[in-house]
């Protein structure tokens, strides 16, 4: 069967990686190649670039980036952050992205969804989906780096994603995000089965036992993970080791 | 001089870096009068059946392609360009190149998340040049809804999602891959060297 995959998350900001791996050697800490380079040699099964520059010609430039990545990088990778049209999903896969990640712009304008989806396949369209729990099993989207409020509700929207032709959904817990006390379970347990695509759980990560959560309790097919692999406080081959230890499918190297 | 057949939209430009990588002189090929300068084809898989085979007729390079996998090129195609050899398609409902004997059908089982999205394992069913190296049960990348049933002869290693499906097929200078060799590390440059390094004698 089909291993979770362990998916590290880089945030770009104008060309540079500004929350990456913590390098000794300065000189590279910004650099997005030798970032996905580096977890790519360690045994990440893909990896997610997340543009948060906030200017036209920044993000720009995530196309020269994408480019770069895709010439020494021979893993999966998806850009997210700031797309908005067919025209930008074209641009970056063309230049050699596999997947685009739409969050805002897939909620203000659904039929994007659908339209990328019919001209790309589903399997290169990540909708993300930021949840703010507010209730008893109750989550609502939010969009614009999770300031705006909806008025979706979580499953309701995830579930229409998939009829649009989403091939896949990038759940993030708004609560949990940056605490490090672990996925919230239940949003993702919730989402997970209420859809027939894969659902890459994120927010919250903060030791092995939150993985293992998330994957066995939470359904997720994949866990994305930042701070915790950037610090070096987990690395992926020690988290594929635990995993497989529980009986959890992975993928090794070497 | 290996050529990449350009149609349809998105990610063409990984199979292309990963050639570069290995050293290969390779071309994006979009006018069929180039066809006969190559060594090598391949056609990558991005998009969607209908559309890609709509394309790929519109540019003339159906027929061109037709004629050289006869002709006996070596042939490399990979998920949906592996799918569109095939006589017919669930996805779109109509009829490919119809070189390979078989239909490209969905996944059906309701326990599985579709697309089939990630690392799977191959199980090699008949030794080939193209294993070179790649221990059975290896890893490769895959990310697909539809796969291929086709003839027990053609199938040279399977996958497991749910069912078994042909995961590498051979018929003399035909190979389709359902996964992404330029997109599964090491072992996946390691496919594609064979696949363009291997002996092609029969």
């Amino acid at each position: 069967m089909v291993t979770v995959r362990i998916i590290p998350c880089l945030d770009v900001k104008d060309g540079k990686v500004v929350k990456g791996i913590h390098f000794e050697n300065i000189k590279v800490a910004g650099d997005p190649v030798e970032n996905a380079s580096f977890y790519c040699k360690e045994g990440a099964d893909e990896i997610v670039f997340l543009d948060i520059s906030a200017t036209i010609e920044g993000r720009k430039t995530m196309v020269d980036i994408v480019r770069k990545v895709a010439d020494v990088v021979f893993i999966p990778f998806t850009v997210g952050g700031g797309i908005s049209s067919l025209n930008d999903i074209d641009k970056l896969l063309s230049n050699g992205a596999d997947k685009i990640s739409i969050n805002t712009a897939a909620v203000k304008n659904p039929k994007l969804i659908e339209e990328s989806a019919k001209k790309f396949g589903s399997q290169c369209i990540v909708v993300a989906i930021d949840a703010k729990k507010i209730g008893n099993n109750k989550w609502e989207v939010f969009i614009e780096g999770g300031k705006t409020p909806t008025g979706l509700d979580v499953i309701d929207w995830a579930k229409k994603t998939v009829d649009l032709g989403a091939g896949e959904i990038l759940l993030t817990s708004i609560d949990r995000d940056g605490t490090q006390d672990g996925y919230d379970i239940e949003l993702t347990k919730t989402v997970s089965e209420s859809v027939k695509i894969p659902v890459i759980a994120s927010g919250g990560a903060g030791k092995l036992e939150h993985l293992y959560e998330a994957i066995v309790n939470g359904k997720a097919n994949a866990v994305l993970i930042a701070s915790l692999l950037h610090f070096r406080i987990l690395t992926i081959p020690q988290i594929k080791k635990y995993l497989k230890s529980k009986g959890i499918e992975v993928r090794e190297i070497k | 001089m290996i050529g990449i057949i350009k149609y349809g939209s998105g990610n063409i430009y990984s199979v292309f870096s990963t050639l570069k990588f290995l050293g290969k002189e390779v071309v994006l090929v979009e006018n069929p009068k180039i066809l006969d300068k190559l060594n090598f084809l391949i056609l990558p898989g991005v998009g969607n059946f209908a559309s890609s085979m709509e394309n790929l007729e519109k540019g003339g390079l159906l027929e061109k392609i037709r004629y050289k996998l006869k002709d006996g090129i070596p042939f490399l195609g990979i998920c949906l360009g592996l799918q569109l050899l095939f006589e017919w398609s669930e996805e779109g409902e109509r009829e490919g190149f119809g070189i390979l004997k078989g239909k490209v059908v969905k996944f059906k089982d309701k326990n599985i998340k579709i697309p089939h999205m990630g690392w799977n394992k191959v199980k090699i069913l008949k030794e080939s040049f193209l294993f070179k190296d790649i221990r059975d049960n290896s890893y490769f990348y895959f990310a697909h809804s539809y796969y291929v049933n086709t003839q027990k002869e053609l199938i040279i290693g399977k996958t497991n999602y749910g069912i078994d499906f042909p995961s590498v097929i051979v018929k003399k200078n035909i190979v389709g891959v359902q996964f992404h060799p330029e997109k599964s590390g090491e072992l996946g440059l390691l496919f594609l060297k064979n696949f363009l390094e291997g002996k092609w004698l029969q």
